[in-house]
């Protein structure tokens, strides 16, 4: 209706490829004055792209933005700021040798002739600041010392201090502790109800729920549709954007867990884990909860060997052995890393060598090793795991996220392990690829010859508790029991996760 | 050999043969037999130490202190022929002695946990110092008497040192692509927490490629000084820098899980051909060190670009 205000944003048939690759396809999306808008999607969905168009870094094939109702066309994210839509990246972009108010008005510092007007800088600072109402940041303290969450305020006072009407928030929570993440969010709410309006990109549906009053779902470059938050379900929104139903995406057939093949006894690291009780069954996967930085990943580390264990012990199959990865290696424990780039694989080398590193005394007799048997034994994995590359002598840097990660499972595979260790197996990489990884874990676990035991640490509740049999909840360095998966809800877990409860519900109730 | 290795090698050989056919159209006395020979003569001490340095930069190491090494070992050696030592005692006592200089800079690497090029640079002096030391600031000669050394680098027909120098290029050559430990070699190179996590002993595969580093160098060392008569605590000066160019020029990448033996081979007798080029043509020696450092140079930039293109 012509009385009605425009929408504050609004995208029209945005439409950009990249050589053949269809980033974006027919792309329409519309923002309110005043409202939290997220958009989700997996990776590789386009959320990206979107946002480089809408702030002026890529400049779109076809299609047309409006900003309150006037033609909007950034040429690039300096003049998309000074139209009024800001940018907050994950990775955040502060001069730490600058102090807060430098950082603030950096790009557009007042001048009073050739020199800088302090004064008016240090007045636009304090209005910045004075929005998030936080009691320890001033404008004069230099911004490397500051924690993320307190950087991250900077950002957002940059874009505030130009007068940006749209903020959009991409993936804001994966850097920060639990309570700047609530802090943030009381900022948020504040900031829309100052009139801003917030795009906010994220995967974690919980905190989509919790902030915003509209969602948009992409999936591979196009929009799947657009909901209200307070009546769409989990359920319906991943479905969306996954493109298959929950139950295709966790593929679970019966698991009968047997023999017990790890125990773990008061297990301490070097500072954590400070107290880990664990049994482990053939046929079963436990997963492992907790947020960043309560020691998921130490825990993990340290039954593997990569961390020095300060007390309690590990025993496999009765025996304690060597707290080393070779030692653990030899054992059949296998361990797939939380970061593959930086510890997992060796980018340079080929996919085989990759692959079939572990057991390179397999492939030759008397140290050596023959390439054509190591090539041979990774083409089973690349077809098995669906794998796209060129061949296994190809390198491995040259793949996609999401094969690098099935060829980093391959290597536990290939080893022939029966306990697999896994840390955020399926972070970062596409959902065909997330998908095969689960059919994997499955078929692992539930191999009529052999069951193999799986540990799965993930920050996902919708993964642990579509893959996993039982979960333990990892709070401040201690694990709790592991609790089957039908007694709790993600609830349960959430609260021992935030430190609310102690413990998950009694199983036997 | 893959079609990528082949590719990778490519670059260096066309730049040998270029370079050469350049000097020989400028003076065809290049492509006579006696300056062939010379150039593969004297492309021997640098190749053999490079050999070892190939290992040293595929796991992601270097070692500054080769041209030391070398000097040390030539004042050893020729202190063993004038003890009157055999030859096998000379070459098997030389290399060992290379290999414990070695060994010296791959545990101070991996046990004090420094960079190897504050390692080696600290070594480059203590080991340069030793052997000035030991042999009181002049050099050792060697008996009248030597012409089975002379045999090595020297004499008619193809010395002894070129045979041993592509034999060792082979033999290298199958233990990268080969065994075990050449696979650990480029793991530890490409990622050492990768390496780690997959059970491989880094430190034991870092302190045997800086002793096979050094065991090299010794037998460089050896031929050293065969081709001098002496073994004189002052040579090899610079040495590691011509090495270490040969090494890259030849495809290995600094920061490591890349490189061949093949081609750090290619790239010492590329430096060798400019020398001999400029010294044919009455070009004056500071000439060289400017063609070969832009040499050195254009390599890294065609090697990033390559790094580039595959990403």
């Amino acid at each position: 209706m012509p009385s009605d205000p425009p929408p504050r944003l609004q995208m029209r048939g945005i439409r950009k490829t990249f050589g053949s690759t269809i980033a974006l396809g027919r792309v329409d999306l519309e923002i309110l004055p005043g409202e939290v808008h997220a958009l989700v999607g997996e990776n590789g969905a386009g959320k990206s792209t979107l946002m480089k168009v809408l702030s002026g870094a890529h400049t779109p094939d076809e299609g047309e933005m409006l900003f309150s109702g006037e033609p909007y066309r950034p040429r690039n994210p300096l003049e998309a700021r000074a139209r009024g839509v800001g940018m907050i990246y994950q990775e955040l972009s502060i001069a730490p040798h600058l102090t807060v108010e430098e950082n603030i008005v950096l790009g557009m510092e007042p001048v009073m002739g050739p020199f800088i007007d302090r004064k008016e800088m240090r007045r636009r600072a304090l209005e910045a600041l004075a929005r998030f109402e936080h009691p320890d940041l001033r404008p004069d303290m230099r911004a490397g010392d500051l924690s993320v969450s307190a950087q991250q305020l900077i950002e957002i006072g940059r874009s505030l201090a130009m007068g940006c009407k749209v903020l959009v928030f991409d993936e804001p929570t994966s850097s920060l502790a639990q309570k700047d993440i609530e802090r943030l969010f009381l900022l948020i709410d504040r900031l829309r109800d100052q009139g801003i309006s917030i795009i906010y990109i994220s995967h974690f549906l919980e905190e989509v729920k919790r902030l915003a009053s509209r969602l948009t779902v992409l999936r591979d470059g196009s929009v799947v549709g657009t909901r209200d938050v307070a009546t769409a379900s989990t359920d319906e929104i991943v479905a969306m954007m996954v493109g298959r139903s929950v139950e295709d995406l966790y593929p679970r057939t019966e698991r009968t867990p047997g023999e017990t093949i790890l125990e773990i006894h008061k297990l301490a690291g070097a500072t954590k884990p400070v107290s880990a009780d664990l049994t482990l069954r053939r046929g079963e996967v436990v997963g492992i909860a907790g947020l960043v930085g309560s020691g998921r990943t130490e825990f993990l580390r340290t039954v593997f060997g990569l961390d020095r264990v300060r007390s309690g012990e590990i025993v496999m199959r009765g025996k304690a052995g060597k707290a080393s990865p070779r030692g653990r290696w030899q054992q059949g424990i296998g361990m797939l890393s939380e970061n593959r780039k930086e510890e997992g694989l060796a980018l340079n080398l080929s996919i085989a060598d990759n692959v079939t590193l572990t057991c390179l005394d397999r492939f030759g007799v008397a140290g050596t090793v023959s390439p054509k048997r190591q090539q041979a034994a990774t083409q089973t994995w690349i077809e098995r795991l669906g794998i796209k590359c060129q061949g296994p002598t190809q390198k491995i840097g040259a793949l996609s996220g999401g094969n690098q990660q099935k060829a980093a499972f391959a290597r536990l595979l290939q080893h022939d392990v029966d306990i697999l260790l896994l840390d955020e197996p399926t972070r970062g990489i596409d959902i065909a690829a997330k998908a095969r990884i689960y059919e994997a874990i499955n078929e692992a676990v539930t191999d009529p010859q052999r069951p193999r035991a799986v540990i799965l640490i993930s920050s996902y509740l919708p993964e642990l508790f579509g893959t996993c049999d039982r979960i333990a909840v990892m709070s401040q360095g201690r694990l709790t029991r592991a609790v089957p998966v039908g007694k709790l809800t993600p609830e349960d877990v959430m609260r021992v996760a935030t430190g609310k409860a102690d413990d998950l519900p009694d199983s036997s109730s | 050999m893959s079609i990528r290795s082949i590719l990778t090698l490519l670059g260096p050989f066309l730049a040998l043969v270029v370079v050469y056919g350049i000097f020989g159209a400028m003076k065809p006395a290049m492509f006579t037999p006696d300056v062939a020979l010379s150039v593969l003569t004297q492309t021997v001490i640098v190749a053999t130490a490079a050999i070892g340095m190939t290992l040293i930069i595929i796991s992601g190491g270097i070692d500054l202190s080769v041209g030391s090494i070398i000097a040390m070992a030539s004042v050893a050696a020729a202190t063993f022929v004038t003890k009157g030592y055999s030859p096998f005692i000379v070459f098997a006592g030389t290399i060992a002695f290379g290999a414990l200089c070695g060994m010296l800079n791959g545990g101070l690497t991996v046990g004090l946990r420094l960079l190897p090029f504050i390692v080696t640079l600290g070594t480059m002096q203590i080991f340069r110092g030793g052997a000035k030391v030991y042999a009181k600031g002049t050099p050792v000669n060697l008996p009248f008497d030597n012409t089975h050394y002379k045999a090595w680098m020297g004499g008619s027909g193809l010395p002894h040192g070129v045979w041993m120098m592509v034999a060792l290029v082979i033999v290298m050559t199958l233990v990268l692509r080969f065994t075990r430990f050449g696979r650990y070699v480029f793991a530890v190179g490409s990622n050492e927490n990768t390496a780690t996590l997959c059970g491989v002993n880094v430190a034991k595969v870092k302190i045997l490629v800086y002793a096979f580093g050094g065991a090299m160098a010794g037998l460089a060392a050896v031929m050293n000084m065969a081709k001098s008569s002496q073994g004189d605590p002052t040579t090899a000066m610079g040495l590691e820098l011509d090495v270490i160019a040969a090494v890259v020029i030849g495809g290995a990448s600094l920061s490591g899980g890349e490189g061949s033996v093949l081609g750090a081979l290619i790239g010492a007798l590329l430096m060798t051909t400019i020398r001999t080029g400029c010294v044919l043509n009455g070009i004056p020696t500071p000439w060289t060190e400017v063609i070969t450092g832009a040499i050195i140079v254009i390599a890294v930039i065609i090697d990033r670009l390559r790094h580039r293109r595959a990403a």
